[in-house]
């Protein structure tokens, strides 16, 4: 017997009902007649007095006897041997009651079925809470209570829990109904989140993702992107504590991307979208709360960028051009992947005259080369977000993604004697050692094509990187799993 | 009355205490900490000039790169050696 149904059936038959039920109304004569037959037991979920016609019935009031029998429609009849259900049928079906009963000849002027309608146990807005009551989950989290005078967000800022917006609270039935959103056990330790280099758990994700607003079907994203970011690779402790802007930008493949609801279109990479916005927020408050990563502390930015509020958003796959950025990553097309690329904030480029590929990709390069600074090469990775209307033009022309990126790279080539510091009567610029050489802004995959945006505008976007390579940081690209 | 999770880490901050400032450098080994900035080196060749001009004992380390925290074997390297560190942060 599993801990779920410790709470005993009376013998003989049982059957659990609710009034609000039109079902459960029409099988009321069938119920009369078994009562007096062979004997019945009814709950009734909504109201003690249904059915008016049976003696022996009990008011489920606290939901109990429904949980802990997993009663998902009512009415559901039982047949109760031993304190062990025998037999069950779901609805109304003459043969099913009948079979389950044992008796012949039910609700003989009733239609031959009706379906069910769901158990208040099963409820959206009470199954949570009854989980949370009878279930046997739980939380390693401490609980902290707030006093009733005192103002929960404001309790919750107070706290410094928050990134300066209002958060959810994250109460026990919030927090369960988002671990419901991943197969992974609470209990699991999926990163060390630095600053703190703390052990993070699957709760402590769901709490904080909780408190940015997410939906539990945005979690294994959300867990996702928290593993990528605390490898060593992401560096995510460096990215933090640089006095550079930069933050996690998170780029999402894979059908997930629909199932869940995000944008890659219109305002992809702007405010509006529940997923896009509370996914890259989430992993923002796991690395200030678990992490303890918090501005003017470890996290020196001198600018900061709108970015670390917390910046995801979902490539344009159906129309693209190109298969996605995960398979730069050796990700097949159609897995679920999410990519950690250390970024600023995003900035538009204009060209609305050139409908050739090769007067778009020096538009590109022009203005690629700027990243940081024009006279910096080779140390920053970017992400050049194509919307559909430059897209276009290289799918008309048949570029693919490895053939524009070969023709960016090469249109940024610059001699070293013009990079080299003090060249252009600048100061900054890369060491004199390197002036014989011919530079191009970036390192091989170090430019990442992204297909994402709105139909109309003629446009694209540069996401610049942080310090790339091993002595800053390389873009990571996960697997997300359920 | 709210009842929530606590989002944090739950753990209690160690404190320790840094170690008190020697009332003088004499005798002591200083170490100079180049983090990889650029021109951090340069500062740290003109303490260290002035340090030797005293009659100081310098030991200089280097972190591979600034993005990182340092290495724990040099971290443990630079506690064996010195008695005092002086860091160039840069730029």
């Amino acid at each position: 017997m599993s801990l779920r149904q410790s709470v005993a059936l009376p013998e003989g038959l049982v059957a659990v009902v609710k009034r609000d039920c039109p079902t459960c109304e029409l099988v009321v004569p069938v119920l009369e007649q078994l009562a007096n037959q062979i004997g019945l037991t009814v709950f009734s979920q909504d109201d003690p007095d249904f059915p008016a016609g049976v003696e022996n019935k009990h008011f489920d009031e606290d939901l109990s006897v429904s949980w802990h029998h997993t009663i998902d429609t009512v009415p559901t009849l039982l047949a109760v041997e031993n304190g062990k259900e025998m037999a069950r049928t779901v609805g109304w079906s003459r043969s099913h009651w009948e079979s389950v009963s044992g008796v012949s000849g039910l609700g003989t002027e009733l239609p031959e079925q009706r379906p069910g309608c769901g158990s208040l146990s099963v409820d959206p807005s009470l199954a949570a809470d009854l989980e949370l009551r009878f279930g046997d989950l739980n939380f390693s989290a401490r609980r902290v209570e707030f006093a009733a005078l005192e103002d929960t967000h404001e309790a919750l800022y107070d706290r410094g829990w928050t990134d300066g917006l209002p958060v959810v609270p994250p109460s026990e039935a919030r927090v369960l109904a988002m671990l419901r959103g991943t197969s992974r056990s609470p209990d699991e330790v999926i990163a060390t989140v630095p600053p703190d280099l703390a052990p993070c758990t699957v709760e402590k994700v769901a709490i904080n993702a909780v408190m940015a607003g997410c939906r539990p079907e945005y979690l294994p994203v959300v867990l996702a992107a928290v593993e990528a970011v605390c490898t060593e690779t992401f560096n995510m402790h460096g990215l933090l504590a640089t006095t550079m802007p930069h933050a996690p930008v998170l780029v999402v493949n894979g059908p997930i991307a629909d199932e869940i609801g995000m944008n890659s279109g219109n305002n992809a990479l702007g405010q509006g979208n529940r997923a896009n916005s509370t996914i890259g927020r989430a992993v923002q408050l796991v690395i200030r709360n678990v992490g303890g990563g918090r501005p003017g502390e470890v996290d020196r930015a001198a600018f900061g960028s709108p970015a670390k509020v917390g910046f995801c958003f979902a490539e344009r796959e159906a129309d693209s051009p190109w298969p996605p950025v995960s398979t730069m990553y050796g990700f097949e097309p159609g897995t679920n992947t999410v990519l950690a690329f250390p970024g600023e904030a995003p900035r538009n480029l204009v060209d609305q005259l050139s409908r050739d590929p090769e007067s778009l990709a020096r538009t590109y390069a022009a203005n690629l080369i700027s990243i940081q600074h024009p006279k910096l090469v080779l140390g920053f990775d970017a992400i050049l977000a194509v919307a559909p209307d430059h897209s276009r033009v290289f799918s008309e022309a048949g570029w693919s993604r490895e053939q524009l990126t070969e023709r960016i790279t090469e249109l940024t080539v610059r001699p070293g004697s013009e990079l080299i510091r003090g060249a252009g009567d600048i100061p900054e610029g890369i060491p004199e050692a390197m002036k014989d050489l011919d530079l191009p802004k970036f390192r091989p995959n170090g430019l990442h094509i992204v297909h994402c945006g709105g139909a109309a505008g003629l446009f694209s976007a540069i996401i610049g990187g942080w310090v790339n390579g091993d002595m800053g940081s390389n873009p990571v690209c996960v697997e997300i799993t359920p | 009355m709210t009842k929530v999770l606590d989002p944090t880490n739950e753990a209690t901050p160690t404190d320790i205490p840094r170690v008190a400032r020697p009332e003088s450098l004499e005798g002591l080994t200083v170490g100079l900490l180049d983090i990889s900035k650029p021109r951090g080196d340069r500062f740290l060749d003109r303490i260290e000039e002035r340090l030797v001009e005293r009659g100081l004992r310098v030991e200089r380390f280097r972190k591979p790169t600034f993005t990182k925290p340092a290495p724990v074997d040099l971290r443990h390297e630079i506690a064996t050696k010195c008695d005092v560190i002086i860091e160039a942060l840069a730029d």
